[in-house]
């Protein structure tokens, strides 16, 4: 209470100027703060690496890679179906080729995929997300927020495969298939959020002084969001890759010579149980990926949940 | 005082382990209550009082909270000491309690009617089966026990059907189900509003009055236990600072703090309300070094910053923890909180 | 009566949303490139046949009125015919979805017994070894993908150890019994044949496992937090102090509402697991509509698909209403707040 009064009787003797030197700094104090909380966090810090070294890897591929003409249409019988070994770690495919290096090389089409599908999924979802819970018990509401039941009530991954299969089978199109599918809970994160904001006293103090729509629903209203929809965005992450795995497992992603992890799952599946490393290494990359990304969410959903409290 | 003390806490410490650290709520605390009597315990949201109780009842969270020393007595037994068994005996029977809030007391999920069977079930004395209908006909009748209207339909209710008056009273009666020895009421009627809350009070009293049973009434206001109770316990920051009959703690207070709660206190006399006790309690994770009271007291001394108070006779039946009585002494201090009218 | 109220309003929605979806699908099968009329007849039939089949189709009406033709055959149960099998679609489907059906069954079983098990051992032992364990099972269980389980589980348990079959339902060896359920253990059982029951849980075991990973884990850790954070409830210290015995605070009071979340995601899980099927159908031989549907996809069999997609909406819509139904059983406040509402 006491703490409340003195500092708006400390505000009001500064100027604006001072006033936005000020939140600059304890904006950067925060951060400062919240990242000594993260990274006393070890499993947080566990997932910040691996994301970390899975964009490395994924970016600096064709340097990293031990074989990178392995990532196309190769092929080496001579060493067709070797065990791992120092020259090939993680051993080679039916024909020849460097699953170490392919499995690098798929790390691209995963993460490609994660961005561009949270790329598009995020501004549209949170979008009417935030038009419907501003609009809330109005017929935008009911019509966004019906369209949203429709398309949670199907399984994600049933509507995916078959968006993705009536199109051409390749990465962009598997791409849209998921993005079809994930918009949804956003909109519905974002409006769980917002309908409970919209009465608040500073959204109704801003209808008052007539500030526009646009103004209320990004400058006002959208701001507190962000960390939720960055913890979601994490962890999403990952399981949008799962999803882009499991298309391609099916065949319905990333087109061979090309390695994607769901693929390379799917045909060393064919060899079990004598190349089993054609199976096992692809399935782990994708296990740690996804494990990289949630370990991440967690620890900013921590963080940002402790900030609250 | 005199006899053999019903309940008996002796220099209890609890601390809660959070992400962090610890944090040492309570801090060598010391109550007694003998059969019959009605006690106050006194204090600031935050200072310990409902954690004491829920440490007598064996109720605490854990193993986040933690019981790290001291005794609780019952009848000569220690609490603490006791397996479930032993424990099953005092509950309910021996000490029972009515929790702060009765709509986090109650559990939502499953009927009033449920949930007093569960509690009539176990009230008997050991060895004894009670049929479905004994327990739905005694239910009923601690229902009525209450002033409850249409306790036959109530049984079928789940509380968010209920007032939080009925609430309130369906909480009492299950705390006296078993005629217990001891009661502890914990803030009773607080998140009521003010008539229903008197009402729940004088409810209260008639019926501890009734069955002559010992009472411990957790308050943060000195307005209630002033006309309910024989004694007063005074704690802050997890330790208690002071404790006395309470026509004496009424009439003279020594202990800085309780001055100022005093203070605190409207009186019809006039003279007005002071702003309170400037500060706030001390975090738990890192107390005050030596006196807890010590960063909020006017009269503060070196000592106090080093060393921590003793609870020690400053007159007959009346103990406080301060360095401003050395024993044997007993120079009453008047603190001067400062008092502005109106407020 | 309150009840009623909230089930009616519960499937008047779902009704909805199934018409929602058939719409969703309809475009699906129409943003396919090309003339669904030509792919129809194939590729070597004469334009006049072609034109027939545009009429048969209705494909020469406005969009909607063809959407109108296509829904009101669909509820009569024609679903058209699968260019793949040349059968009409429902038939196929009639065929493929017990076994779907019964690894479904199993798999949610053990997602929700496994589940609410292992995170009330967990929230019953917090910050103790076992809690740790379960919370890394829980968590690997969760980042895994069910196909990399599928095929983990085929490789650990079918080749090198050698103790379950890694296809089918049966073993070749074994007839079928008469189809009464068209679910291999309970009709096993029904022709008095225990050796074939025996037989088809073995071949249960694996694929409705690594199904139920995902879903087990994910309930876990939701039983674990919510349990151990109704532990600190006032209700709980309340009823503790009032005599009744640890044991019936814990399996009776506590467990009660920590069931409620847990139950409430279960419904997406089971929408994850139907989705996941369509793997581990794939990886197991398992003869169920997911085999039979990614084969649709993968033929652009367009009939098929969306018949496919329209089931397991159909199914999950219906997992939906049991959970819901099941929640309002255990929770008065949304039984008592749907009737409030009005």
């Amino acid at each position: 209470m006491n703490k409340v009064a003195t500092n708006k009787q400390n505000t009001l003797a500064i100027s604006p100027e001072e006033i936005r030197k000020l939140a600059i700094s304890s904006r950067i104090d925060m951060v400062r703060r919240g990242w000594y909380k993260f990274s006393r966090n070890t499993l947080s810090m566990v997932g910040l690496g691996t994301v970390l070294l899975i964009v490395f890897l994924a970016v600096f591929a064709p340097w990293v890679a031990p074989y990178p003409a392995h990532a196309g249409p190769f092929t080496d019988f001579a060493h067709a179906g070797e065990a791992p070994s120092s020259a090939h770690l993680f051993g080679t495919d039916m024909i020849g080729r460097d699953i170490l290096s392919r499995v690098i090389f798929a790390l691209r089409p995963a993460l490609i995929m994660g961005v561009v599908v949270l790329g598009l999924v995020v501004p549209l979802g949170v979008f009417l997300g935030l038009v419907a819970g501003y609009a809330h018990g109005t017929w935008p509401d009911t019509v966004i927020m019906r369209i949203t039941d429709i398309f949670i009530a199907v399984p994600a991954l049933v509507l995916a495969l078959a968006i993705a299969s009536v199109l051409e089978p390749n990465l962009t199109n598997s791409m849209i298939a998921v993005s079809v599918m994930w918009w949804p809970w956003y909109t519905r994160l974002v409006y769980s959020l917002s309908s409970s904001l919209r009465n608040e006293d500073f959204v109704r103090s801003a209808e008052l002084m007539g500030a526009s729509n646009f103004h209320i629903l990004f400058r006002e209203i959208l701001p507190n969001f962000w960390g939720p929809i960055f913890t979601k965005m994490s962890i999403d992450m990952g399981f949008v890759i799962l999803l882009g795995a499991s298309l391609s497992f099916v065949g319905l992603g990333e087109q061979p010579p090309k390695p994607g992890l769901g693929t390379m799952v799917a045909e060393g599946a064919d060899h079990l149980p004598d190349q089993w490393w054609m199976v096992v290494f692809p399935a782990l990359a994708i296990v740690i990926v996804v494990l990289g990304f949630n370990l991440l969410g967690d620890g900013l959903h921590d963080l940002l949940s402790e900030e609250k409290g | 005082m005199s006899g053999h003390p019903l309940l008996e806490i002796k220099d209890l410490y609890v601390q809660f382990n959070v992400y962090g650290g610890a944090l040492k709520v309570l801090d060598g605390v010391n109550i007694e209550v003998h059969p019959g009597e009605k006690v106050g315990l006194v204090g600031e949201t935050g200072a310990g009082k409902t954690t004491t109780m829920k440490a007598v009842l064996h109720v605490l969270p854990e193993p986040a909270a933690q019981i790290t020393g001291g005794e609780i007595l019952f009848d000569g037994q220690d609490i603490l000491k006791m397996v479930p068994s032993q424990l099953k005996q005092i509950r309910g029977k021996g000490i029972a309690m009515i929790f702060q809030d009765p709509t986090l007391a109650l559990n939502p999920v499953f009927t009033v009617g449920e949930q007093m069977s569960a509690v009539v079930q176990y009230s008997m004395e050991a060895g004894r089966n009670l049929t479905k209908r004994e327990v739905r006909e005694r239910s009923i009748t601690t229902l009525k026990e209450v002033s409850l209207a249409d306790p036959e339909r109530l049984l079928g209710n789940y509380p968010i059907q209920l007032s939080g008056g009925m609430r309130q009273r369906i909480c009492i009666a299950m705390a006296l189900a078993a005629r217990p020895k001891l009661l502890i009421a914990d803030e009773p009627g607080t998140s009521l509003d003010v008539t229903i809350q008197d009402q729940v009070l004088r409810l209260l009293d008639e019926l501890v009055e009734k069955r002559n049973t010992a009472i411990i009434l957790i308050t943060h206001s000195l307005g209630v236990v002033r006309e309910r109770t024989d004694r007063v316990y005074v704690m802050y920051a997890g330790n208690i600072v002071e404790n006395a009959p309470t026509t004496q703690l009424y009439s003279r207070s020594f202990h800085p703090y309780t001055q100022g709660l005093m203070a605190a206190v409207p009186k019809l006399t006039g003279g007005g309300v002071s702003d309170g006790i400037p500060g706030r309690m001390p975090a738990y994770l890192n107390p005050p070094q030596g006196c807890r009271f010590s960063p909020r007291c006017p009269r503060v001394m070196e000592i106090c910053r080093g060393e921590k108070p003793m609870l020690r006779e400053a007159s007959p039946g009346h103990q406080v923890a301060c360095f401003l009585y050395p024993r044997g002494n007993e120079l009453e201090i008047n603190t001067k909180w400062n008092v502005s009218s109106g407020g | 009566m309150r009840f009623l109220y909230f089930f009616v309003r519960r499937f008047l929605h779902s009704i909805f949303v199934l018409l929602g979806l058939s719409v969703v699908i309809y475009v699906i099968s129409r943003i396919v490139p090309g003339d669904p009329a030509r792919m129809a007849v194939g590729y070597q039939a004469p334009q006049w046949v072609v034109n027939n089949m545009r009429e048969y189709m209705h494909l020469n009406d406005t969009i909607p009125v063809q959407f109108f033709y296509w829904l009101r055959s669909a509820l009569s149960g024609d679903l058209g015919i699968s260019l793949l099998t040349r059968r009409p679609v429902i038939d196929d489907i009639r065929q493929v979805f017990p076994a779907t059906l019964e690894l479904a069954l199993y798999a949610g079983l053990i997602m929700a017994i496994g589940g609410i098990m292992l995170g009330t051992l967990s929230a019953h032992h917090k910050d103790k070894w076992v809690d740790n364990v379960v919370r890394v099972f829980a968590y690997m269980g969760i980042v895994t993908p069910a196909f990399v389980f599928g095929i983990v589980f085929t490789l650990v348990f079918g080749f090198w150890l050698n103790w379950l079959p890694t296809i089918g339902r049966i073993s070749p060896d074994l007839t079928s019994p008469p189809v009464v359920t068209g679910l291999m253990t309970v009709d096993s059982l029904l022709a008095g044949k225990p050796l074939i029951f025996i037989d088809a849980v073995k071949h249960l075991l694996m694929p409705s496992i690594a199904l139920a990973m995902a879903g087990l884990s994910q309930g876990a850790r939701i039983t674990r937090a919510t349990m151990s954070d109704n532990l600190g409830k006032d209700y709980i210290a309340a009823e503790r102090a009032l005599g009744i015995p640890e044991r019936q605070v814990l399996w009776k009071f506590l467990l009660k509402p920590s069931l409620i979340p847990t139950v409430s995601i279960l419904g997406l899980d089971i929408a994850a697991a139907i989705g996941n099927a369509f793997l581990l159908e794939l990886i197991f031989s398992w003869p169920g509509v997911s085999r039979y549907g990614v084969r649709a996809m993968l033929a652009k069999d367009l009939n098929a698909i969306s018949a496919v997609v329209l089931i397991l909406g159909l199914a999950f819509v219906v997992v939906n209403i049991c959970v819901d139904l099941v929640v309002g059983i255990l929770d008065p406040r949304i039984r008592l707040s749907a009737q409030r509402n009005e």
